[in-house]
């Protein structure tokens, strides 16, 4: 399913319209495998641009959380090699030195050395000194994104790691701004981005939410109900480190939401998703284990589908009335089982006579409208 | 069961690779001794450390580790060990003088980190902070700051061998509102090693429990390895005992 989401990111936008956008929601009990889950998205991606199957032509990531090694080395496993990275994948590196503090100590020392240049010296990174600067951050993004290499227009994805450092250094309006800035500009072809859940107050990953068009929640596989925290629950506490619910939910264009979920786990050094079948699981431990053969082979079922019940009308290709007691019959399609005479003598009637209705008490011991059961006196 | 020096179950536990470890403890359970033996760890090994003390002059880890064996003042001396003594650290009265005497304070961790790099027994690099709640004070509250200035800390990890060992109060975030800078911490570390009382109440022999959370990246090769660990431990003069609860008699 995580497929799902990726394929949406893959496929972009259509003319005139936003750029899909992915935010992907993680909590600390589960942090190590919501970081995952963004590389992994973001290897994804970048693996459909290289084989040219995306409309982006590359990806742009804007690493804050981690250095723009993590993601070029997770590539790499991936199976990414050097020639596919240096052509799609361009990092914004706002971990090295978000503030300019690194480059403010150089210039005060006086030292163009060149093995101080952190990070500098790869062709696909580019260092971002001031993050404050959210218009400048913008224009930063876009650049680095109008750099790929291809004919037409040059649509791009954008990764960001992560939302949360970001708006440390930023308001959420600003940030929000910037996001919905960048899904409306022309070249972007998918944006996705992080966010820590807990560390904000609960309606600000709710507007990032509104911003989205998928929402990708890292649960943790296992709750439990007194305290994550508490030394008596160590083993909920490791299991939670290694597997996660990975919870999607994606709005269609017309406005459908979709709802799915996988299992997310740490295999070795990589990060796997498990479609586990869930509801054979429930069917399976709802039936009970017995002798005899409680389930239905395929014909079995449609053989019972179309047994006709007792109750049923059974119209025969006539349409099917059922007399309701009030109306009255239409003309010509009167009851055949009604004698003519009859029906003759009472049409003229029933214009001018008045009805009477005659009813005799059977005795006296007999309540008028009495509710109560006549049958409440047998001995049974 | 031995004392620190290798084989015990925090070495066990902490593993190599953490790049981050953040030591939570409370007024009940001080986790300071778990800083004092990461230091001795981080000197024994050929490296060399920078300590920012904030809580204690020192003379007190002096004395403190000259009982565990390890000399603090010749360390120094040989400027393997830098020791920034930080009680008055000068915070100063408006916002931007506050990030400036961060920026020096990071201008000077670097400055000896790199010149560690470039000298000839180019060991592991460790940062101690002791303590992040003092340094949060030093900055008048303001959170914001700290995080830049540990986020180029952590900058340093990644770009050297170097890691970084932080000391954090926990109960001073336990209300719900102010705990930004712990939950912050929590999330940036690889290793959280939390001390605590013992559940069951006092004992004379066991002075508390540890949780070690290796939350591990994926960068490396060990993560089939166990990554909750809880044991007791026992502080001693000179050292600290591990041990699995129910193991001693």
């Amino acid at each position: 399913m995580a497929e799902a989401a990726v394929r949406y990111l893959r496929d972009g936008r259509l003319d005139g319209e936003h750029a899909p956008a992915l935010s992907v929601e993680g909590s600390l009990q589960c942090c190590p495998l919501a970081a995952g889950a963004m590389l992994h998205v973001a290897a994804a991606l970048t693996s459909q641009a290289a084989a040219g199957k995306a409309q982006a032509r590359g990806l742009v990531v804007v690493a804050f959380d981690r250095s723009p090694e993590v993601y070029l080395e997770f590539m790499r496993r991936r199976g990414l090699d050097a020639n596919y990275l240096n052509r799609c994948v361009r990092i914004l590196d706002c971990y090295s030195d978000p503030l300019g503090w690194k480059q403010k100590i150089q210039n005060q020392q006086h030292q163009e050395n060149s093995t101080k240049q952190f990070s500098t010296n790869k062709e696909n990174v580019a260092v971002f000194r001031n993050v404050k600067d959210v218009k400048k951050l913008m224009y930063s993004i876009t650049e680095l994104g109008g750099g790929f290499e291809g004919e037409g227009k040059k649509h791009f994805s954008i990764a960001v790691d992560s939302v949360s450092t970001m708006l440390r250094h930023a308001s959420v309006p600003s940030i929000s701004g910037l996001i919905s800035n960048l899904r409306s500009h022309e070249q972007v072809s998918s944006i996705f981005w992080l966010i820590h859940s807990d560390l904000h107050e609960p309606k600000v990953p709710r507007a990032f939410e509104c911003l989205s068009t998928m929402v990708a929640c890292v649960e943790p596989a296992l709750v439990d109900p007194v305290c994550v925290e508490s030394p008596g629950n160590m083993s909920i506490l490791e299991q939670n480190y290694s597997k996660a619910k990975f919870i999607v939910r994606l709005k269609r264009r017309n406005g459908r939401v979709k709802h799915f979920y996988e299992d997310l786990y740490i295999d070795g050094n990589d990060i796997k998703f498990d479609s586990a079948p869930v509801s054979t699981e429930v069917n399976q431990s709802l039936v009970p284990k017995v002798q005899f053969n409680l389930e239905l082979s395929e014909k079995e079922r449609t053989d019972k589908a179309n047994v006709v019940l007792p109750f049923e009308h059974q119209g025969k290709g006539e349409p099917i009335r059922i007399y309701d007691g009030r109306g009255s019959l239409l003309e010509g399609q009167r009851d055949p089982n009604l004698a003519p005479a009859l029906v003759d003598e009472i049409a003229p009637k029933s214009g001018t006579a008045k009805g009477e209705i005659h009813y005799f008490r059977d005795s006296d011991d007999e309540q008028p409208d009495s509710d109560e059961d006549p049958d409440d006196d047998l001995d049974i | 069961m031995e004392e620190y020096g290798g084989g015990d179950l925090l070495t066990e536990a902490m593993g190599s690779a953490a790049r981050l470890v953040v030591v939570e403890d409370c007024v009940e359970a001080p986790g300071a001794f778990v800083l004092h033996l990461l230091l001795k760890r981080a000197l024994a090994g050929g490296g060399a450390a920078a300590f920012l003390a904030l809580a204690q002059p020192f003379t007190h880890y002096d004395r403190i580790l000259r009982k565990m064996g390890c000399n603090l003042s010749l360390h120094r001396r040989n400027e393997r060990l830098h020791f920034f003594e930080l009680q008055a650290f000068p915070g100063g009265a408006r916002d931007g003088a506050i990030a400036d005497s961060f920026v020096r304070l990071y201008s000077e961790i670097q400055r000896v980190a790199e010149a560690t790099r470039s000298g000839e027994n180019a060991g592991q690099f460790t940062i101690v902070i002791d303590d992040v709640s003092l340094l949060e004070v030093a900055a008048h509250g303001s959170i914001d700051n700290v995080l830049d200035f540990l986020h180029y800390c952590v900058t340093l990890t990644s770009e050297m061998n170097c890691s970084l060992v932080i000391l954090v109060h926990e109960d001073i975030y336990a209300g719900e509102e102010n705990n930004g800078l712990l939950l912050h911490l929590r999330h940036i570390a690889d290793l959280v090693v939390k001390a605590a009382p013992l559940s069951t109440g006092l004992a004379a022999d066991v002075h508390g429990q540890l949780s070690v959370v290796n939350k591990g990246t994926f960068s490396e090769q060990r993560a089939k390895a166990q990554k909750v660990w809880n044991f007791h431990f026992k502080v001693k003069e000179n050292g600290a005992d591990f041990f699995y609860p129910g193991s001693r008699h």
